[in-house]
């Protein structure tokens, strides 16, 4: 029997994925480098064609123009608050597109990018924000679900839907959709630990876009945050999300892992918050001008129009065409945002329930009654 | 071509959710100025952050209605735009409010029940007297009645018996009903119960669960008790004209207004004499000056008290000097001495701490800054490189610095670079204080005033002449060792104006 010299040994929690333990490996799938250079990945291959990489450039520029239109409409008294996406459109186009049609995403509040590649309409998100109704889409028929503003509870709601859809037998997954802060939450740990031990189809895609409000990311947690995933059991990967086509290649292949059976995957798309936390938070409280600068030259849009247009796949016509069509995008946006009803009053009992109570139906009429009852018209 | 003009005004967004105004930083347009949508026409400070914000229209610049600099209320209008007639991106005509820009009532800028012009959230400034909608006649209380409670929340609702009409016990009377179950609403049923409990209380005080509860709390809700505190009304004194005794708006009006309640008017909001002065000038600067040290070098203060009879009867002796004619020798002239000679022994009490460059500057002469109180309010001038100064001079100094800002007429460098100061608070008949540090500056003394005392002097009990001195500093600058041996040097040589010869 030999003493004790015994060193700590390292034990890889998931065979096959490599021990993220120590030393630290902060690697960074990349596809597209900031410079618009494609490189190649040895996990994540992509082979892509031009119309594509146009179209894929379609979704990130129009996106960008909603954002902004839908920030300035905000500043002008038009909504009450809006969560801009500046900077990560990359990150969320590139996971929206690669969703199957059958599958499920999650989204925060900030997920205009994926709600575009679901084809929500963006007057129905922007409603939201006027606080004219819940969220105008349907969750159903376009595989996204409303709005959560609860931080990390949309994780539970994917995690319990994908174990639904295990016992359907489908081939689908959840594409659960978190920031950085919101690693943090009790339930986001939770739902990672039911989709562990269920082995649940479901994507944990979080945009580490570097603040939580205004807590930076090294204030949360010591490690990397796809290094996390090693402690509930499953593959973590750090993807540079700011490259539409690393997001769009490691997203597929988790789904695709997930819908076979191979259970839940995390994904740090490590990406940037260009703008302010909300159109209520002020950036410059608490970060320096000097990052922003730093990560513009990092940004999602840039890079891939470099790339487009070095490889001879888009012609500055094409840039051209979409600047116009992001523009009518933009009129659309604002016109129809001017253009929305107040909601009748009485519309605030429709949607508690899928099917009416008598209780609630009996407060609807006495509602309706009441405002019935004052001389001036109906508002 | 006839260009048709439509003046258009753009009231100040809520930027914030539920903010109420904003500070304009800087206009980014002028009058005359052509402005495209989404064109930044101004820089807006609120309580949560600086921002832009762009233009609604496209078109030209009118008239800038408030200057930057300006606070104002959200959904105030704070600048004029021709559109034109175009909206150049904005809504289309039909969706285009009236000719006058003036947004339709209950859409966002426009006006709403109250009187209150609409925001998207919050409730937006209130412009005039809030006032209630009127009902349609014929709505009876007995509709009211059953509008409001015929709602069912609980069980066994359907048999139970009807509630009382306006004529019948009141919900919440003073002496509940308890045959009719109250309406559940909220934390309301919670609360009724609270007054039940506190009434049994009553009839049976010997319990006191609740000491000093004399009768029933008075009926009012909750905005109206608000009100009614605001505005200095006790509500037990006042009779509700309400639904069952119910105390409203208008009854705590009368009771501010009427003569029967003399005792219920003075204190709080509807004093007579009260009087609200702006902050600006000397009196802002101050606030920001004090606000700014207090917050961020951390004060010590300490104490000393010196037998100052041997001083004050040398100041009668070189008042007599002909080298002092002309010029006051006040107690002031040997605490500014005392505090000359102390910095020449303990250089880093005259310092700065310099956050930028995480450094401490010694300064290399002493700018001796006289707080004083002028008609405009505090200034602190210096005097520039004191520690060179001969007595007389320094007295010369001195009369010169509190002649010149007495008379308003202190120059801006005069004001600035001082490395210590003194306070001299006891001009103004009392002992001592915590002063708080000149920004900037590492220590500051308080000098109070010179009073006769029995003091013990050479064993036995005199009547001596006693001041106070204080000495605020910065304990990132100087530590407890340093400071007290500051204070107490300068002590010693207005005890002893003969120990100077030996510093």
């Amino acid at each position: 029997m030999t003493a004790k010299t015994s060193t700590t040994e390292m034990v890889d929690p998931v065979p096959g994925a490599a021990a993220p333990h120590l030393p630290q490996r902060t690697e960074l799938v990349q596809l597209l480098t900031p410079e618009g250079d494609r490189v190649e990945h040895p996990d994540y291959s992509l082979d892509i064609s031009g119309d594509e990489l146009r179209s894929l450039y379609r979704d990130l520029a129009l996106v960008r123009r909603w954002d902004l239109e839908a920030t300035a409409l905000q500043r002008q008294g038009e909504l009450g608050i809006w969560a801009s996406l500046l900077g990560q459109e990359a990150a969320q186009i590139g996971a929206g597109r690669a969703m199957a049609e059958s599958d499920m995403a999650f989204p925060t509040y900030r997920e205009h990018g994926v709600a575009w590649t679901r084809g929500v309409d963006p007057l129905h998100v922007i409603s939201l924000f006027r606080g004219v109704d819940n969220g105008g889409w349907d969750p159903v028929a376009t595989g996204f679900n409303l709005y959560t503003v609860v931080i990390g509870a949309q994780t539970l709601h994917a995690t319990g839907y994908a174990m639904g859809l295990q016992r359907d037998g489908a081939e689908s997954a959840a594409l659960a959709f978190l920031g950085d802060g919101a690693t943090s939450q009790g339930e986001v740990n939770e739902a990672m630990i039911w989709a562990a031990s269920f082995s649940a189809p479901v994507v944990f895609f979080c945009q580490n876009n570097q603040y939580a409000i205004s807590v930076p990311l090294e204030r949360q947690s010591r490690v990397p945050l796809y290094q996390r995933a090693a402690g509930f059991g499953f593959p973590g990967v750090r993807v540079d999300g700011n490259d539409v086509l690393a997001v769009l290649a490691v997203t597929k292949a988790a789904l695709a892992a997930a819908r076979e059976g191979q259970g839940p995957t995390f994904i740090e798309a490590f990406t940037y918050r260009m703008g302010a936390h909300t159109t209520s938070d002020d950036p410059t409280r608490y970060r320096l001008a000097s990052e922003l600068e730093e990560w513009k030259l990092r940004d999602p849009i840039a890079r891939l129009k470099a790339h487009l247009s070095r490889g001879g796949v888009a012609d500055t016509a094409f840039f051209t065409g979409i600047e116009a069509e992001a523009d009518e995008l933009a009129a659309r946006i604002r016109s129809g945002t001017l253009e929305m009803p107040d909601p009748a009053p009485a519309a605030m009992f429709d949607f508690v329930y899928a099917e009416q109570t008598p209780q609630l139906a009996q407060q609807r009429a006495d509602f309706v009654q009441y405002h019935a009852s004052f001389e001036e018209g109906e508002h | 071509m006839t260009r048709t003009s439509a003046l258009r005004s753009f009231k100040l967004p809520d930027v914030g959710e539920g903010l109420t105004e904003g500070e304009i930083i800087q206009w980014l347009v002028a009058v005359g100025d052509t402005v495209t949508v989404n064109q930044p026409l101004c820089e807006v400070e609120t309580a949560k952050a600086a921002v832009e914000l762009p233009s609604p229209w496209a078109g030209t610049v009118v008239e800038l209605l408030f200057e930057a600099g300006t606070m104002v209320d959200v959904g105030t209008p704070i600048i004029t735009i021709d559109t034109g007639g175009a909206g150049g991106g904005g809504p289309s005509p039909e969706a285009e409010p009236a000719d006058d820009g003036e947004p339709a009532a209950g859409l966002i800028g426009g006006s709403a029940p109250g009187g209150r012009t609409a925001v998207l959230v919050g409730y937006g400034p209130r412009t005039t007297e809030a006032r209630r909608r009127p009902r349609r006649s014929g709505t009876s209380a007995a509709a009211r009645a059953t509008a409001l409670p015929g709602a069912d929340y609980g069980s066994g609702g359907a048999d139970r018996p009807p509630l009382p009409t306006d004529d019948g016990p009141p919900l919440l009377a003073t002496a509940p009903d308890m045959r009719s179950k109250p309406v559940r609403h909220g934390g309301l049923e919670v609360g009724r119960q609270a007054e039940v409990a506190a009434l049994r209380e009553d009839a049976a005080p010997a319990r006191g669960v609740a000491p000093g509860r004399r009768g029933p709390r008075p009926l009012a809700k909750p905005p109206v008790r608000k009100y009614a505190k605001d505005l200095g009304v006790d509500l037990t004194t006042l009779t509700g004209t309400g639904t069952g005794g119910c105390i409203t708006r208008a009854d705590v009006d009368a009771a501010v207004a009427g003569p029967t309640t003399p005792d219920a008017a003075p204190s709080g909001r509807g004093t007579a004499g009260e009087e609200r002065i702006p902050v600006k000038g000397v009196r802002k600067a101050t606030a920001a000056a004090m606000v700014a040290s207090a917050f961020t070098a951390p004060h010590v203060t300490e104490f000393l008290t010196v037998d100052v009879t041997r001083m004050m009867k040398l100041r009668g002796r070189l008042a007599a000097r002909p080298e002092f004619a002309g010029v006051k020798v006040s107690p002031l002239l040997f605490v500014a001495k005392a505090v000359l000679l102390a910095a020449q022994r303990y250089p880093m009490v005259n310092s700065s701490w310099d956050e930028a460059a995480q450094e401490i500057v010694v300064h290399g002469q002493v700018n001796l800054g006289i707080a004083a109180a002028t008609p405009r309010g505090l200034i602190v001038p210096n005097i520039k490189d004191a520690g060179r100064l001969a007595l007389p001079e320094l007295a010369a100094a001195l009369g010169e610095l509190t002649e010149t800002a007495r008379a308003g007429r202190t120059a801006p460098a005069d004001m600035t670079g001082g490395t210590i100061t003194i306070t001299n608070v006891g001009v103004f008949g009392v002992d001592t204080g915590t002063p708080i540090l000149n920004p900037g500056e590492s220590a500051i003394l308080a000098f109070g005033a010179v009073r006769e005392m029995p003091w013990v002097h050479k064993g036995r009990i005199r009547v001596r002449q006693v001041t106070q001195l204080a000495l605020s500093f910065d304990h990132r600058v100087v530590d407890g060792e340093l400071g007290s041996r500051f204070l107490a040097d300068a002590g010693a040589v207005l005890h002893d104006p003969g120990s100077a010869l030996a510093y």
